[in-house]
């Protein structure tokens, strides 16, 4: 169970329900960044079955203790509940000298729950923008595309190198675009990655303590730079989820669904 | 009579109007050796620049590129009206070029 003092808040909640990720930079300590670097090193971290509970996977293994941080559990029970499923992880890695970028995709096929995975990634080692790092889009998770269906899109006014220190996590609403970048370095690039499966109904599962603070109302109408006309529609997308979220099902931000939802029949 | 090659640009506006600003790009470069997109690492990869090449499909074409696919605007399909998928308003330019034979 996670200690509450490290739940997420609304506003947190407010912007990973805008831009569909979270950042915590330099978040895992060093010793443990160097245990987990090791591990990748010596491909000593198994595969996994898909389906068990996170909770039995890497009893011994500090990519395990990574996991069950009380940061990082706090991010887990906010947003996927208490006891999530390991679906798969991967070591991501971009051997030195490799000098292309990788093609955009979002991670799966087409989703159209509104309940929703996330994929951690994780940098064990400090990674500058000459050794990538993974490249995301912010504001990308309610785009319905299967995989590599975006292939042909090679930037974006907006897009986000992960550029961090060693220990950074960021955890990604599994709908989120993203690509490996090169690595114009003499050392392999690594970043790990683990996506995990709810079992319980996502419903202010955060401290909600905040909820009627205004802040989330205008996190709620942030916007990114590449979606231009779009930008209603996806203030809509992220209405709903709002409401799937806390279970309100009057929420409305702006006035957007409340117009388009009056439908009288007084005669 | 010289051999020409073509070079695509491929423009996302932020509406279908084409001094609309750009939101996205892409390049593919038909000119290049086969093997220079995978030592080069420039903008015609993913990442592989922070600002668009043109402010709009206009801005393009004064700079020569020739505008050969408009994106068709149909209505939405019913159940659809509040989904988001592509890039709805994608451009593509040419421009072609003389290569040494």
């Amino acid at each position: 169970m996670a200690d509450s003092t490290h739940l997420l808040n609304s506003k947190q909640m407010a912007r990973f329900v805008a831009e569909g990720y979270l950042r915590f930079d330099e978040l895992v300590p060093d010793d443990l960044n160097r245990a987990v670097k090791a591990e990748m090193d010596n491909q000593a971290i198994p595969r996994e079955e898909a389906g068990l509970p996170l909770s039995a996977i890497w009893p011994e293994a500090a990519v395990g203790r990574v996991f069950r941080l009380p940061e990082i559990e706090g991010i887990i029970h906010s947003l996927v509940g208490p006891d999530p499923l390991y679906d798969h992880h991967a070591v991501h890695t971009v051997a030195a000298g490799h000098h292309f970028g990788q093609h955009w995709h979002a991670d799966a096929i087409i989703d159209t729950r509104l309940h929703f995975d996330i994929q951690f990634m994780y940098f064990a080692h400090d990674t500058p923008r000459e050794m990538g790092g993974t490249l995301i889009l912010p504001g990308s998770h309610y785009r319905r595309i299967s995989e590599s269906d975006i292939a042909r899109y090679h930037n974006f006014v907006g897009q986000v190198p992960m550029i961090c220190k060693a220990g950074t996590v960021i955890v990604l609403h599994h709908g989120m675009w993203h690509c490996a970048q090169p690595n114009r370095t003499d050392e392999m690039r690594y970043m790990f990655k683990l996506r995990l499966n709810p079992t319980v109904r996502q419903l202010r599962l955060w401290n909600t303590e905040d909820i009627d603070d205004p802040e989330v109302s205008h996190i709620l109408s942030t916007n990114q730079p590449w979606h231009g006309n779009e930008e209603r529609i996806e203030h809509v997308n992220r209405i709903h989820f709002w409401r799937f979220l806390t279970g309100d099902d009057q929420f409305d931000n702006h006035y957007w669904l409340s117009r388009i939802e009056n439908e009288p029949e007084l005669v | 009579m010289p051999e020409t090659r073509q070079k695509l640009l491929v423009l996302y506006l932020r509406t279908p109007d084409l001094h609309a600003g750009v939101v996205a790009w892409s390049e593919f470069d038909g000119t290049s050796a086969a093997d220079e997109r995978h030592t080069s690492g420039d903008a015609a990869d993913s990442g592989g620049a922070t600002n668009p090449p043109y402010a709009s499909v206009v801005d393009a074409m004064r700079d020569g590129w020739r505008v050969v696919q408009f994106p068709q605007q149909y209505p939405a399909y019913p159940g659809t009206e509040y989904q988001v998928s592509y890039l709805k308003y994608e451009y593509i330019l040419e421009k072609l070029e003389v290569v040494d034979g």
